[in-house]
């Protein structure tokens, strides 16, 4: 099942969890429909709860890879915003950190598909291979970058 | 203002070259220092000798004419060319011939013998000898033997002469062989000389009849004389493209030198003295020649003419042709020979003195005095009260001694061009601005034209300017001269010229500016008045300001021409051009550096939080291979990685793409290799793991 809050959410129900007021509109042409949720704020701390704890049977070396991407992402926003306040000259030097970053967060959003035990597609590529990909790429996306950095 | 006496120059010079070109002005002038100066000048001998013995005798005989140059220097270099050429026996008469007629100048010590022995040799050559040239020469240099006081005696001599005289032509013209057909004049000049030394070189004298004959024969070479408009008379060759073909100089110099020649041993020839005048004036003519060659014959010819037994010719000229009446000067004139010795008693007659343009005579019969002291006719012009202006003078010679005559050639009647030049008076000249209808009440301001004056009028395009003046001669009479002309000029330097009409009594101008606004371009502004009077009669010619008008005139319609363009100073291009300040890009604002360190100590803050989680996280190094060559293959796996980020590092620095990318090149096989081998390593341990 792909859609990961409908399994959530069967879960939940099978766990019997209490105080949770549904209101689901469900239409008979069989589309996705969204789940309006009227709650209160403890649904939302409720909800949170569970992202974390289900979060937390990630396996380490998913969770290394998710810890990686937010940095190079954190990185990224920060020089967005010191370019925001002292303006975009010198442009190369920016777009060639921004892109540093944002690429290198790519580079591993690719590498945790492939890594990723439950991804059917990639079930025959050893993650080791895809672990070289990923430090192959990364040596020409820095190479390209250290050029345009100026 | 160069413009302005370029303008004035080349309109004297126009004058001047159309009075040379005149017919009848005689400025022949005799042999003075110029020509003197100019033998040395050309004359110049390369390392104390000339390149042949004919241009040796050329420079000698010509310094021996004029008096100057010292041969001592020359003989030491040429004697010795001269004595071989002399004792050689395989010399031609041309050698013997240029040899020979050095010695008499140069002075060489060369014994009798060594003359007998020439002579000797000469004479089997003259036997031997056919063409015109080789008789000559031979003849020539038996003479030049004679001279040296060496008996030399032509044994056949009425042979020898009457070979020469069958190559003569009926025109009096000579042949260079029997073989040749083509006659030339110079030939008959070089046969006449031959002719001459023959008869001097004879041991009996010479049938008369034969004499005789020649002489006809020269008389009918004069018959073909040739003259120019200013009466020089000259002789040149019937064909000018003959294989021999020499210029009027060289044939006009060989005729007189074999004529004079021939008549020192014949006695008189019939020949009228006005041809010899003829001659005269035609070498003097030309002045100072350019070349040693011309300069020779001049001076060779001319030494002929000078002491020559048919007559002598006389040359008169003027020493000065431009006399001032400002300076008192007297009309000088000089007669002489042409090497400007004295000439016998004589007098010269002002026949006639005409004024050049009307040609009407001012003078008659004006007998010129003699100064004996400096040999100078001369005559008080200033009492004759002539005016100014230019003047053919007509001057007649008269030998006091009548025996004279047939001695000397004066050549009847000589024209000469004078000038006679004085200062002009300007006079009641006034210059004013009036309205177009109001001419009798104009108020006319004075000027004094003797010196620069700074009027100032003013007048709009409805007004018109007036300048009127007179001028007056030193003798009282309305002058007219060549050039008077009024120059407007504009600030922006557009010039117009106007020319002042002249009635009898004076010169007047008057400007309309109306008729004018469109010459004028419609400029409006300050132009600058400038006045130019000359003459070549008038010895204050000038060009004045008078001063500057302000012109107002109307606005230029759409279809007005421009005025024109000015010229620019050519070279002015080449000067310093206006020096360019680059305007260089201002740099961008750069933020403060507190905030630039702030924020790169906020970038590296991520990569703490991330080292952090990974620690929360619990990573550890249990995955490390443990046995040596995969542990060996890790490291050097991790070691390459952190080279390849080294190098680029050091790229961003200092490196630049094509190094990296050759290091790269180099450290990514090393890296695959290694990175490879590592990995399968890993590889294979989780798969075995997995399987367990």
């Amino acid at each position: 099942d792909i859609n990961p809050c409908a399994s959530l959410w069967r879960r939940r129900r099978r766990e019997g969890a209490a105080g949770v007021h549904l209101r689901s509109l469900v239409s008979d042409s069989g589309k996705q429909e969204l789940i309006m949720a009227k709650s209160n704020a403890s649904d939302a701390q409720a909800l949170v709860r569970s992202l974390r704890s289900a979060y937390a049977a990630t396996p380490t070396n998913l969770k290394i890879i998710d810890l990686y991407v937010v940095f190079a992402i954190a990185t990224a926003i920060i020089q967005v915003v010191y370019m925001g306040i002292v303006g975009s000259f010198p442009f190369n030097s920016f777009l060639s950190g921004v892109l540093s970053c944002v690429g290198t967060a790519v580079l591993a959003v690719c590498l945790r598909i492939q890594v990723n035990k439950e991804n059917k597609e990639f079930k025959d590529l050893p993650p080791e291979r895809a672990f070289a990909d990923f430090v192959l790429c990364n040596l020409v996306l820095h190479l390209v970058i250290m050029n345009f950095l100026g | 203002m160069a413009r302005n006496r370029g303008f004035v120059v080349g309109f004297a010079a126009l004058i001047c070259a159309a009075l040379l070109s005149i017919s009848a002005a005689a400025s022949i002038r005799p042999i003075s220092d110029a020509h003197r100066s100019a033998a040395l000048e050309l004359f110049v001998p390369v390392d104390g000798s000339f390149p042949s013995l004919e241009e040796t005798y050329e420079a000698l005989r010509t310094f021996q004419i004029l008096g100057v140059g010292k041969t001592s220097d020359i003989s030491g270099a040429t004697c010795p060319v001269v004595l071989d050429k002399l004792r050689s026996s395989t010399s031609s008469p041309k050698e013997f011939f240029n040899a020979l007629r050095l010695i008499g100048i140069l002075g060489c010590q060369i014994g009798s013998q060594t003359f007998e022995n020439v002579a000797s040799h000469l004479q089997a050559l003259i036997k031997d000898a056919d063409s015109l040239m080789d008789l000559y020469y031979s003849v020539i240099s038996l003479l030049h033997i004679k001279g040296q006081g060496v008996s030399a005696v032509l044994s056949d001599a009425e042979g020898v002469f009457h070979s020469i005289k069958a190559l003569s032509q009926s025109d009096g013209r000579w042949r260079y062989d029997s073989n040749n057909a083509e006659s030339s004049t110079y030939a008959a000049g070089i046969a006449l000389e031959a002719l001459a030394s023959v008869v001097s070189l004879a041991d009996a004298e010479v049938d008369q009849s034969k004499i005789g004959i020649v002489k006809h024969d020269i008389e009918k070479l004069f018959d073909s004389i040739k003259s120019y408009d200013d009466g020089t008379l000259y002789f040149d060759e019937k064909h000018v493209d003959g294989s021999e073909y020499k210029g009027p100089l060289t044939t006009t110099a060989s005729v007189v030198r074999g004529v004079t020649a021939f008549a020192a041993v014949a006695g008189k020839l019939n020949i009228p003295g006005d041809k010899m005048l003829g001659l005269a004036k035609f070498f003097l003519s030309i002045g100072v020649p350019g070349s040693t060659k011309d300069l020779f014959h001049q001076i060779d010819a001319l030494s002929c003419l000078e002491s020559n037994r048919i007559s002598i010719p006389l040359i008169l000229s003027l020493p000065a042709t431009v006399l001032s009446l400002t300076s008192k000067d007297q009309l000088k004139v000089e007669v002489t020979t042409v090497f400007g010795s004295a000439a016998p008693p004589l007098t010269v007659n002002l026949v006639q003195a005409s004024s050049y343009d009307k040609n009407t005579p001012v003078l008659e019969n004006q007998e010129l005095q003699f100064d004996t002291e400096n040999n100078i006719h001369y005559l008080d012009i200033l009492p004759l009260k002539i005016d100014v202006g230019m003047y053919t003078l007509e001057f007649e010679i008269s030998l006091h001694d009548p025996e004279n005559l047939n001695i000397y050639a004066t050549g009847g009647r000589t024209n000469a061009l004078a000038f006679l030049t004085g200062t002009i008076k300007v006079d009641k000249a006034q210059i004013g601005v009036f309205d177009s209808d109001a001419e009798s009440a104009a108020t006319m301001q004075k000027l004094d034209l003797s010196q620069d004056n700074r009027i100032s009028l003013a007048a709009n395009h409805l007004q018109r300017m007036r300048l009127t003046f007179q001028l007056v001669t030193p003798l009282g009479h309305n002058f007219k001269p060549h050039q008077v002309f009024l120059k407007l000029r504009h600030e922006s330097k557009v010039e117009h010229i106007f020319a002042l009409e002249s009635s009898a009594r004076q010169f007047k101008i008057i400007l309309d500016f109306l008729g004018l606004v469109e010459k004028f371009y419609y400029l409006s502004g300050r132009y600058e008045i400038e006045l130019a009077i000359g003459d070549a009669a008038m010895e204050n010619s000038f060009l004045r300001v008078l001063g500057y008008i302000d012109l107002d005139l109307p606005e230029p319609p759409e279809k007005a021409s421009r005025p024109p363009p000015q010229p620019v100073d050519p070279y002015s291009r080449f000067g310093p051009k206006p020096e360019i300040s680059h305007i260089f890009r201002s740099p961008e604002k750069r933020p403060p550096k507190e905030l630039s360190f702030a924020f790169l100590a906020l970038t590296l803050v991520p990569l703490v939080g991330f080292l952090i989680g990974l620690l929360r996280l619990g990573v550890n190094f249990k995955g490390f291979p443990s046995s040596s060559v995969p542990a060996l293959f890790s490291i050097l796996f991790h070691a390459g990685i952190a080279a390849v980020l080294l190098l680029y590092g050091l790229f961003w620095l200092k490196l630049d793409l094509f190094t990296t990318l050759k290091a790269l090149g180099l450290l990514g096989v090393f890296l695959i290799f290694v990175g490879h081998r590592t990995l399968s390593h890993h590889a294979s341990t989780s798969a075995k793991l997995k399987t367990n």
